[in-house]
């Protein structure tokens, strides 16, 4: 398996560390319900398809990456950069 | 016996092997099995459950019988196929799953047990009574199984693994690849051209066709010198591609040195990961067996291994042969049997219109149906016409058709297609992205065919990949239509083997469908067919006939089991190479790595960090009396000891301070230049990440310290906050862990040997950091301490380190000092209470280690939410105490805690002991705990107890910090 880092072109998978959900990306407020946080923390879908899941190149650039693939026919679909100006995720 | 004047072996460089303790001689290009058939050995193995006589049933990796022991100065390879094993000199085999010996062997006694020992025996067997399973059934059925033995020593052998990338991978070197390397050689396209045999050209070089007439070995000669002499191919003999996988990578292996001689650094096997633009699949086909009363004695074999054997070896596997057949493929075998002056005593053709074979009698519409023999076939039974008949013949060639060798078109979960008219499964196309199947992997079978849809494959590869195809001229060869009469078992009494690894029969599978064992997934599972290192490629197909039959479904309706990687066996040791020992995990050395080593101290791993325990004196015996003595040195003197493999990550931005209190539970933004200050980090479920000190070097630059063992996992998470939640900010970091080497010096004279070390006084309050010149070296001085002493801790570049180390070692030694290693640290840190990730260890929140009040309530910090959750907090929640026993009794990190009326069990469990030492300043043992309530407890006495190991005793609750409590020592 490949990715294709937007910074580094394909590498190898063996590069990279797998997190999970790319829905961790989206952190509820601080004063969020406690369901917010809850399944923020700990639900999760396990989808036979399209996914979107996070990846981090730490023997590359060090970025994080969402990765946009299929499970069923292990297509990927995109690789995107998690950093963009505007992530300030609710933090500005 | 050899035939003179046959094979491509090298007569003029003879060799010598052993078999069993018997030296035979052997020819250059020999392998074991053709080796051993010039010699008339005829049986090589026994067979896994009924203990059979085996023989050689095939000429190649699919061999499922001829499986033996190969011994090496530092191996002992069991299951190795004979087919594969080529002769050296010196080469030393041994049969196996027999006892005593191959020709008399005990366990024979199943083959008369048979009638008990049919499919499922072992579920149907070892069921009842449940008590027999653990003491009397397993160790039985472990003693009767397995095949070959190991050696029980490790593996001294050496291996490699490598990477490689083209345009073109082509898989198998007869006709079809060898064809279609040309084209693309021609074309400049990258090529890698991967045959599992010693030898590249397929089915040319066992079969005496022709091609442009000529005969077809002029042609593979002239193939492969053009081939070699092209750079941009690469020829991989005795390389067996494995599996298919994602984005055209492909697992092979390459038997690097097995057919050597052993020598050091010579490796084994490589294991290949090969990256693909586009890959032809040119595997050929594999001959199949037809399934008749005893077919499996030694001398009954494929009829195109025979040919392999006489045309490439130059060995008959007997001196008056048949064939058994129901196609045309065994005819050519039999000419060439019949033109090396052997006796073909008769072609057994099941088809009543078959052709006739000149002077050689044709039996039509015949069968075999039963042999004789036990260790070498002596005669067969025909059932003709006209009656039975019976036969003398020594070795009997069996040609049931062809199966495509499509394997690695199922690696990604593609499904075969059934061809009716082949009688057997061929690839779907598109089922492997990237790859096309061409020539008999495809369902082609005739050399002339072969030929051209290899050169076809090519030139589309070549058209996808934006290459000009060069011109190649498409040779003439043999074209024969491939008419064939399916025949999978020959019906009758006795047994008829389709698994001769296995020993899986007809009845078997009939047994199977009968028991409810219907689907060929169950059956394989029932049955065991398949399921040898063969992996059933000379059975699966007809077991599932077999089973179509007894179900009364087609075959295409019962479909195929899944053929899985890796297509050949795969030696762990390869796939593992450079992974054992110290090759399983990168090591990292401090600065003063051999100054520790020169002090005799034994280097403990502290994640891939090598740290020294203790620094032993002439005199002591243990390391309790060196751990003692550095205890008391570090508190009534100095110690040095290097800290360098703590985490370090530079900070810089005018939003570092801002992301620190955003990471940190603490708010670190308000602290002062030249100022350091402790700080806790929280995952974002509330739990605590790690912890460290922080200085703030400038207004916009600061120095994080992490431990040891969470260095990489916090840098990870870092990267993570700042790039998903505020990669606006301007702040960056960088790992500098490796840039600087760091020694503490802690104790009373601390500042005295500072003092002298740097030329003036430290001059630095407790928590305070500073630019220093170490002695001509720019460095930094920061006063913190993880002793409970004055301490500071010294950094400089770490090229400097080991100079640094040895200079203030000498200085504390003539101090009363010295070094101090993690032994003695971690005695100093529990006399003090300070954690480390054996409190810190994932399931502690900042309320349990009694830091909740360092969770800022004015700003938001990861893990905030989650930890103010109810059961994050709270008298429910296991706290951070000290223990103190109430004798003179060593304690046990892992122990648990009970009151002292509670029975001990686990619903009574109180908490438990994360640390423990030996603390010769308070003359006690300690450890660290996590009690239940535990911070309202101080006082109470409770029972600490360790099944494992013994220990049973009270303890009084404490505070964690046994040592100077009010922090005067740190501050003095």
């Amino acid at each position: 398996m490949r990715l294709n880092c937007p910074h580094c072109g394909p590498r190898d998978r063996r590069e990279f560390y797998y997190y999970g959900a790319a829905a961790y990306l989206d952190r509820p407020s601080p004063d969020a319900p406690a369901q917010a946080w809850d399944d923020y923390l700990h639900n999760r879908d396990n989808p036979a398809g399209m996914t979107q899941d996070l990846w981090y190149h730490e023997q590359g650039c060090t970025a994080w990456l969402k990765v946009t693939r299929n499970t069923v026919t292990h297509e990927i679909i995109a690789v995107d950069a998690v950093a963009t100006p505007k992530a300030s995720g609710g933090m500005a | 016996m050899r035939i003179d004047g046959k094979g491509r072996i090298d007569r003029t460089r003879p060799l010598t092997f052993a078999f069993d303790g018997v030296s035979y001689p052997a020819y250059k290009g020999d392998t074991l099995a053709s080796a051993l058939m010039a010699n008339d050995v005829r049986v090589v193995g026994r067979s896994f459950k009924y203990h059979r006589p085996r023989g050689i049933l095939t000429a190649g990796s699919e061999e499922p019988g001829a499986l033996v022991e190969i011994m090496g100065p530092a191996n002992q390879t069991p299951n190795t196929r004979a087919t594969v094993q080529e002769v050296f000199e010196g080469l030393t085999a041994r049969s196996q799953n027999r006892w005593p010996s191959l020709r008399w062997d005990l366990l024979g006694i199943n083959d008369l047990a048979s009638p008990f020992l049919s499919a499922g025996f072992y579920y149907k067997t070892f069921m009842w009574p449940r008590a027999f399973w653990e003491k009397i059934y397993e160790p039985l059925i472990r003693r009767a199984a397995g095949l070959g033995s190991l050696s029980g020593r490790h593996d001294e052998g050496t291996y490699e693994k490598a990477y490689a990338f083209c345009d073109l991978l082509i898989v198998g070197a007869g006709p079809t690849g060898l064809i279609a390397a040309l084209a693309a050689g021609r074309s400049g396209a990258d090529v890698i051209l991967a045959e599992d045999a010693a030898e590249m050209g397929g089915r040319l070089l066992s079969d005496e066709g022709q091609i442009d007439g000529a005969p077809a070995q002029e042609w593979l000669a002239s193939v492969l010198a053009e081939l070699a002499l092209m750079p941009n191919v690469r020829l991989m003999p005795r390389t067996a591609v494995t599996g298919a996988y994602d984005d055209g990578t492909y697992g092979a292996l390459e038997r690097v040195g097995l057919h050597r001689r052993p020598r050091p650094n010579l490796p084994r096997e490589c294991f290949w990961r090969i990256t693909a633009r586009r890959t032809i699949l040119a595997t050929g086909a594999l001959e199949r067996p037809i399934a008749f009363a005893d077919n499996d004695r030694p001398g009954i074999m494929m009829a195109s291994a025979m040919a392999s054997y006489l045309n490439r070896y130059g060995v008959s596997p007997g001196r008056k042969v048949t064939f058994f057949a129901n196609n045309d493929s065994a005819r050519a075998t039999a000419r060439s049997f019949v033109a090396a002056g052997l006796s073909v005593a008769a072609i057994i053709d099941s088809r009543p219109d078959a052709p006739d074979e000149g002077d050689i009698p044709v039996h039509k519409g015949a069968v075999v149906i039963g042999t004789k023999g036990r260790h070498g076939l002596q005669e067969i039974t025909l059932r003709t016409g006209s009656g039975e008949v019976r036969l003398e013949t020594d070795a009997l060639g069996m040609a049931g058709g062809w199966n495509p060798s499509l394997h690695l078109t199922c690696h990604m979960n593609g499904r075969p297609r059934w061809s009716a008219e082949l009688a057997a499964f061929v690839p779907s196309p598109g089922a492997v992205p990237g790859l096309v199947a061409a020539g008999a992997a495809n369902g082609t079978f005739s050399t002339h065919g072969c030929l051209a849809a290899g050169l076809a494959a090519a030139q589309e590869v070549l058209t996808d990949l934006g290459h000009k195809a060069a011109p190649v001229d498409l040779p003439q060869a043999e074209n024969a239509p491939y008419t064939i009469s399916p025949l999978w078992a020959v019906p009758g009494k006795g047994r008829a083997w389709l698994d001769f690894a296995n020993d899986v029969t007809t009845k078997d599978v009939a047994l199977s469908a009968q028991e409810g064992f219907s689907s060929v997934e169950h059956m394989k599972r029932y049955t065991t067919q398949g399921m040898a290192p063969d992996q059933g490629k000379s059975s699966n197909v007809a077991a599932l006939a077999v089973l179509a039959d007894a179900t009364g479904r087609g075959i295409p309706e019962t479909g195929t089991t899944t053929f899985r990687p890796p297509f050949v066996p795969v030696s762990i040791a390869a796939m593992g190479a450079g992974a054992r020992a110290e090759g399983f995990a990168p090591q990292r050395f401090m600065t003063s790595d051999q100054a520790s080593r020169d002090r005799g101290a034994p280097m403990i791993e502290a994640g891939l960090w090598y740290r020294p325990s203790y620094f032993p004196k002439p005199g002591e015996t243990t390391w309790r009396e060196a751990c003692d003595r550095e205890v008391a040195m570090v508190r009534n003197s100095v110690g040095i000891s290097d800290v360098s493999t703590l985490g370090k990550i530079d900070l810089q931005g005018r939003d570092a301070g801002r992301f620190l209190d955003f990471v940190y539970t603490n708010t670190f933004s308000t602290l002062p230049v030249g100022r350091v200050r402790y700080g806790v980090m929280l995952r974002e479920d509330g739990h605590v990440l790690d912890d460290g000190t922080t200085a703030r070097l400038g207004e916009n630059h600061w120095l994080m310290t992490t431990t040891t063992a969470a260095a990489g996992l916090v840098m990870r998470h870092l990267d993570f906050v700042h790039q998903a939640f505020c990669a606006d900010w301007d702040v960056r970091f960088i790992s500098v862990t490796e840039h600087w080497a760091q020694f503490a010096v802690a104790g009373p004279k601390a500042r005295d040997l500072l003092t002298s070390a740097l030329g003036a006084a430290p001059g630095l309050p407790f928590m305070g950091v500073r630019a220093a010149t170490i002695q001509g070296v720019a460095g930094r001085v920061f006063r913190i301490s993880f002793s409970g002493e004055e301490g500071y801790e010294v950094a400089v570049p770490a090229r400097y380190g080991e100079a640094l180390f040895r200079d203030l070692t000498a200085r504390a030694e003539t101090m009363g000092g010295g070094l101090y290693g993690m032994e003695a640290l971690n005695v100093l840190r529990i006399e003090k209470g300070f954690i480390t990730h054996a409190e810190i260890h994932g399931r502690t929140t900042a309320f349990d280690i009694g830091m909740e009040k360092m969770v800022s309530a004015k700003k938001d910090c990861i893990g905030k939410a989650a930890a103010s959750r109810p059961g994050m907090i709270g008298a429910a929640r296991a706290q951070l105490v000290g223990l103190k026993p109430l004798t003179d009794s060593p304690l046990t990190a892992g122990a648990h805690l009970f009151t002292q009326s509670a029975d001990v069990k686990r619903e009574t469990d109180q908490g438990y002991v994360t640390s423990v030492g030996y603390s010769p300043t308070l003359a006690s043992w300690l450890a660290l705990a996590f009690l239940h309530d535990g911070r309202a407890r101080h006082g109470e006495t409770i029972r600490l107890v360790d099944h494992l190991r013994k220990v049973d005793v009270l303890c009084t609750v404490t505070d964690p910090v046994f040592h100077d409590p009010m922090g005067e020592k740190l501050r003095a």
